[in-house]
């Protein structure tokens, strides 16, 4: 029928047209020359008046990976990265600001553009009681960090981690690099090297940090690398959530981001980490898009301690990230949720690691893995249980849900269980959305499209409930307008 | 006013449709009734949108609209229900969710301000009253987990709230208790008015004990082949479609 043709082009009109923070900031920046050496490891430490421990550390590890090579188990494909023709440093010019009345106007202008208001003003105000604190890094510094003093009154540490490094030393000397060595893996040993900024969290023995804490980060320079360094501490007793967004502008050439991110939790701590992805995924042919190579892995040192991690995932030309749970103390807890959605040419491999060391420690994954177009999708992980660990358990859920028939899902999970008593359990399913669902929403009054997000929704609604209320609402309508298009 | 002319369709190479004449004006409850493999359900799904199968000839106007022109939601935005015959299962999305979706995505197509959850939530407590049904109808993933008869009735609560203008029930009453066929009825009769019309599809007399037509249609091999009023689904009840499809 006609109707249906002009619906479709429609949709193909939009799609092009869907990813909203793909524009650039027009600001003074200053960089480093183009390409990687010993000379430009020590050119950013210096410029970030680092410790001689921490510049010994970074050129051991680029040491390291001048002998390493780009890992290529993953399921996906890319031409050859040129490291090079890359920067590894690009900053807005000028002093780094004190206070927020400091930051440039056009980049508080950009965060209020991308939704992530900078300021203090309305909680200030008692309009409305604080609940999320901020520090946005874009490209390799940090532009400000929101709401310090509230947080220091709980003894809160959340600053850049550039800055702990000057201010805290001893935690950040006694805790970095010892959940990801440096030398761990390619792109741990290249972020090892040229990390930038991050943020850095602890929270103190007992503390349970009183509002969500995030850091927001976007990439705008043009053929920078960003590699940021985040590390979060939770002492005994203590609790926090965390949540960290990303976009970066659209561009025609890849873009690379390898973030490396440490959690510590210590007897009975909690740690739940967020992440919103959105990095550019490219254009519809697949052209440009950000390479997300990331290595995320937090350690649940004491007892009873719990890490959980929540992702969602649905930007970046290929998503390459496996954050993973060491679970080291008796009785500690493991999760993991994610929904990773590929559309046109994206390309994710992504999942997690348990490592059950402890005894009766307890491990959740649940991965909804969605593809469209001409995408391709891998789940990947490993359970892996430590003769010590007696009473382990994991349960494993693994569902994947394809749209159209040019796309692939893949499920790749290892289980390597060396503890007679441990129970592991895995489930995994592989669905279409079926004709007959789209048609029942559509009869009722819903557009394709809307029946397609809403069907995703519920398929992603184990994960969703996980995130912290205001970011579910947002997932879901990234859920939505990231699948554009893919119908018809 | 649905106006059926002439109209065909077929599956692949399969003609289901050969020529269907009907006339349903508005404030009727028009059945439609006929063996198994007339094409009853082909022509629900033609008038709702359906795809796979293929108009190959004639027309149905709804009050002015060409339904078969229109994608599927554009003909509910216009008034056109359908109770599916196999409601169809949405795991995840929350049947409230998907109800107020669906009702806002519709009135929003005829410029009418959407609801918020609250306004809905009222909207929606007073329907299920109406219809002796359980609060948990609206809690629930959509259709996942409900019995045969849950699942019709959640068909006649949409109806309910959607408040369409041609109702097209597709077998609804196949597969449900005496009790469950009650309140699907109750349902039906109590949109009836100067606006609402419908199209019953049955294979049995029993539904139009509790939804009294104004018209009964017999279809047999793609056609109406017969026209009366409540008497004739009698006479089918007792003779059978024997020797009307000649």
């Amino acid at each position: 029928m006609s109707a249906a043709v002009e619906t479709r082009d429609t949709m193909g009109a939009l799609a092009a047209a869907k990813y909203k923070y793909g524009f650039t900031t027009e600001i003074a920046m200053e960089a480093f020359p183009k390409g990687l050496n010993e000379e430009i490891v020590r050119l950013i430490s210096s410029k970030k008046d680092e410790p001689e421990w921490l510049l010994a550390w970074r050129l051991k590890a680029f040491a390291q990976w001048q002998k390493m090579a780009e890992p290529q188990w993953a399921r996906v494909q890319h031409p050859p990265i040129d490291y090079d023709n890359l920067y590894y440093y690009a900053a807005p010019s000028g002093p780094a600001p004190k206070s927020l009345d400091e930051v440039d106007p056009s980049l508080l202008e950009m965060y209020e553009k991308l939704g992530i208001p900078l300021n203090e003003r309305a909680a200030l105000a008692g309009v409305e009681s604080p609940t999320v604190a901020v520090d946005a890094v874009f490209d390799s510094v940090s532009v400000a960090t929101t709401f310090r003093e509230t947080l220091a009154k709980s003894g809160v540490i959340f600053c850049p981690i550039s800055e702990a490094v000057r201010t805290h030393p001893e935690l950040v000397r006694e805790y970095l690099g010892s959940v990801v060595p440096a030398g761990d893996n390619f792109f741990a040993a290249l972020n090892s090297a040229v990390f930038s900024d991050g943020s850095f969290v602890f929270i103190p023995r007992g503390v349970r940090c009183p509002m969500e804490l995030s850091t927001y980060f976007r990439i705008n320079a043009r053929n920078t690398g960003q590699f940021e360094r985040t590390l979060i501490v939770a002492e005994a007793g203590a609790s926090v959530s965390y949540l960290e967004g990303c976009t970066a502008p659209m561009r025609d050439e890849n873009q690379l981001h390898a973030a490396v991110v440490e959690l510590v939790a210590l007897d009975d701590a909690k740690i739940k980490y967020s992440t919103v992805q959105n990095w550019y995924p490219g254009d519809a042919d697949g052209k440009g898009g950000i390479y997300n190579f990331v290595t995320k892995r937090g350690a649940c040192r004491g007892r009873n301690s719990k890490i959980s991690w929540t992702q969602v995932e649905t930007g970046s030309a290929i998503t390459w990230k496996y954050p993973s749970c060491i679970l080291q103390g008796d009785g500690s807890v493991g999760e993991f949720y994610s929904v990773a959605l590929t559309h046109h040419h994206q390309q994710a491999d992504t999942g997690t690691k348990m490592i059950h060391i402890g005894k009766n420690t307890t491990s959740t994954i649940i991965s909804k893995g969605i593809s469209a177009g001409q995408s391709n999708n891998t789940y990947r992980g490993l359970v892996k249980i430590m003769p010590g660990a007696s009473g382990a358990r994991n349960f494993t859920q693994c569902d994947s849900l394809l749209i159209g028939d040019e796309c692939g899902a893949h499920t790749v999970p290892y289980i390597e269980s060396r503890n007679a008593s441990a129970k592991v359990e895995h489930e995994a399913t592989t669905s279409k959305i079926a004709e007959d669902q789209l048609f029942y929403c559509r009869a009722r009054g819903l557009s394709e499209e809307d029946a397609v997000g809403l069907i995703v929704n519920g398929f992603c609604k184990d994960v969703l409930k996980e995130l912290p209320m205001e970011f579910a609402v947002e997932a879901q309508k990234l859920l939505s307008v990231s699948l554009e298009g893919s119908v018809g | 006013m649905l106006e059926i002319k002439n109209l065909s369709a077929r599956i692949g190479d399969k003609e289901i449709l050969r020529g269907v004449d009907l006339l349903v004006p508005d404030g009727e409850i028009h059945a439609v009734m006929g063996p198994n493999g007339a094409g009853k359900s082909t022509l629900s799904y033609v008038l709702a949108g359906r795809d796979g199968y293929e108009v190959t000839g004639g027309g149905a106007i709804y009050n002015g609209h060409d339904l078969l022109a229109m994608p599927p939601e554009a003909r509910a935005a216009a008034g056109v229900f359908l109770a599916f015959q196999y409601p169809v299962e949405l795991p995840g999305v929350g049947n409230a969710n998907f109800i107020r979706t669906a009702l806002n995505a519709v009135r929003r197509a005829r410029a009418e301000p959407e609801l918020d959850a609250v306004a809905f939530l009222k909207l929606a407590r007073a329907a299920l009253k109406s219809l002796s049904m359980q609060d948990d109808m609206l809690k629930r993933n959509v259709n996942v987990g409900f019995s045969g008869g849950e699942k019709k009735r959640n068909e006649v609560l949409q109806m309910a709230l959607l408040q369409p203008g041609l109702a097209i029930l597709d077998e609804t009453d196949s597969g449900l208790d005496i009790d469950a066929l009650k309140i699907v009825a109750d349902g039906v009769n109590a949109q009836r008015g100067l606006k609402f019309s419908a199209l019953v599809i049955t294979h049995y007399q029993r539904l139009l004990d509790y939804i009294v037509p104004d018209a009964v249609h017999v279809l047999a091999e793609g056609r109406i082949v017969k026209s009366g009023g409540p008497e004739l689904a009698l006479a089918l009840e007792a003779h059978g479609y024997a020797g009307l499809a000649a």
